[in-house]
């Protein structure tokens, strides 16, 4: 038996017995570990003087230079879910994860030789390219394998994969944190080695999450599930092709769900420590509104699951515009919050918003099965990270340039964030128009039955 | 499954699939909830 046939799709088709609830797990390891990507600026610090060791030398990595690392890695994210979506679809989620699991792992360990012979550009092919590489492929990898084992559940299914990203990193931010105090000595910062450590750790976890995936037997159900007898309006019982969704509206129109949505939840999730300190200035401290930062990442992870599980019970159209409308209500309301000097309803608005961010990203992949079908969904989910990508680069700069616009104006910092604000909430309106102008794929569009076959197999 | 045994999943293999990733989990979230009581003191 070789190593490669392991890996194939026919050799992960569950067996009778096989409970469903053990795929779940099996995606969290890839989800838990990818997750570090959030993390990732814990190592900017140290690796900006990995020469002066106590502080920054003439010869150390700038900063700025640093930062490329992690948008490297987010833009490769992107890329290879577009690009090996299909492949990832086609060979099962197994042979997947383990291309992921080397991707990321590799990355690790290719950065920790960049670090020891101090080349940057080793670390933006190691975790930037290489492991970004890997974060896509993991990201999309469990996806339709578990809208495949929970029909009658898939929101919940995958929010639950989806809310281990956002836990990620706050279980890989303390470890690194450990460790490079652990390999640390006075004349030596210890970041290679963390990056060994974790690559290894990482390269075990996910493997495990390879070996006890599987995929159903076709024609499998959930006992006492029955397919409704009359399909709903927006969910489909049939299949779209995966380079056949781009030429559908609805294709489009959820990028621009994702994007509007993404993009209102990052910008604030990059600034939060910084914003509530300056809106809020004397009454919370740098330890504050760092603490501010960690409940927005856990509201970010819990609304992951819980938006996603609730989009089952009231569709996912329904979970997108209470989205926007909530959104566009609290982002109207902060800056208002911010100046009454409210600050428990101030966090409290920051708190939602953040977790109907994380509930976007974990509802989003049902809705494409609701509009596309399960057969493809993996790849053309993949096809709509992009829209994350867009989001990442947008997000960020519009908060950023805008307070800077609104300081260099005159505006006081407390105040600097409120055009910021309404500006969010006008991109949550595009977000909500889009939404509301999705209907159901034209018939056109869908695969016929015996071509579908052709394509897979099983699963 | 390919050659593998037949039988289902045990209540223990599920056990230990679901502790392996929630343990991990929960140590993170544990941290972070700490961190964030900071906010208020």
């Amino acid at each position: 038996m070789s190593v490669v046939s392991i890996l194939d799709r026919s050799r992960t088709i569950a067996r009778p017995g096989f409970s469903r609830w053990m795929v779940p797990p099996a995606a969290l390891c890839i989800h838990l570990c990818i997750g570090q990507a959030y993390a990732f600026s814990v190592f900017n610090l140290p690796m900006s003087r990995l020469i002066g060791v106590t502080k920054s030398a003439p010869d150390d990595w700038k900063l700025t230079d640093l930062g490329w690392i992690f948008s490297i890695a987010i833009f490769f994210l992107g890329a290879s879910a577009a690009l090996f979506g299909r492949w990832v679809e086609e060979g099962g989620p197994r042979r997947a994860m383990v291309a992921s699991a080397i991707c990321f792992s590799g990355g690790f360990l290719v950065s920790a030789l960049g670090v020891a012979w101090h080349q940057l550009w080793i670390v933006y092919l190691g975790y930037g390219v290489l492991g970004g590489a890997g974060l896509g492929l993991g990201y999309i990898s469990p996806v339709s394998t578990l809208l495949k084992w929970f029909p009658d559940r898939p929101g919940m299914a995958t929010g639950m994969a989806i809310m281990g990203f956002g836990g990620g990193a706050m279980i890989a931010s303390p470890l690194s944190v450990w460790l490079m105090t652990a390999f640390s000595s006075p004349t030596h910062v210890g970041v290679a080695e963390t990056f060994v450590v974790l690559g290894l750790v990482y390269a075990g976890f996910m493997l495990v999450g390879a070996a006890i995936v599987r995929v159903p037997p076709a024609g499998w159900r959930p006992a006492g599930y029955v397919p409704p007898v009359r399909p709903k309006k927006l969910v489909t019982m049939r299949d779209v092709y995966v380079y056949q969704a781009l030429k559908t509206p609805q294709f489009w129109l959820i990028w621009v769900v994702l994007c509007m949505n993404v993009t209102a939840g990052i910008g604030v999730l990059g600034q939060a420590s910084a914003m509530s300190q300056e809106m809020f200035p004397g009454r919370v401290t740098a330890a504050a509104a760092g603490g501010f930062v960690g409940l927005l990442s856990i509201f970010n992870m819990g609304g992951r699951f819980f938006w996603a599980s609730i989009s089952d019970a009231i569709g996912r159209k329904h979970t997108y515009t209470l989205f926007f409308l909530l959104g566009i209500v609290l982002y109207a309301l902060a800056p208002w919050f911010g100046a009454a000097g409210n600050l428990p309803l101030f966090i409290l608005c920051f708190l939602v918003i953040l977790s109907m961010y994380g509930g976007g990203f974990a509802t989003v992949p049902a809705y494409l099965r609701d509009m596309f079908g399960t057969r493809y969904v993996g790849a053309i989910h993949g096809l709509l990270i992009t829209a994350w990508s867009v989001a990442g680069v947008l997000g960020p700069v519009l908060v950023n340039y805008i307070r800077q616009y609104q300081i260099d104006s005159g505006v006081p910092k407390a105040q600097a964030y409120n055009v910021t604000m309404y500006i969010m909430a006008g991109l949550l309106v595009v977000g909500l128009i889009a939404n509301l102008l999705i209907k159901a794929v034209d018939d056109r569009h869908h695969m016929n039955p015996e071509s579908a076959d052709d394509v897979i197999g099983v699963g | 499954m390919g050659n593998e045994s037949v039988r289902g999943t045990t209540a223990l293999e599920l056990a230990l699939a679901w502790s392996f990733v929630g343990i991990p989990l929960l140590w993170g979230i544990y941290g972070t909830v700490a961190n964030a009581m900071k906010l208020f003191q």
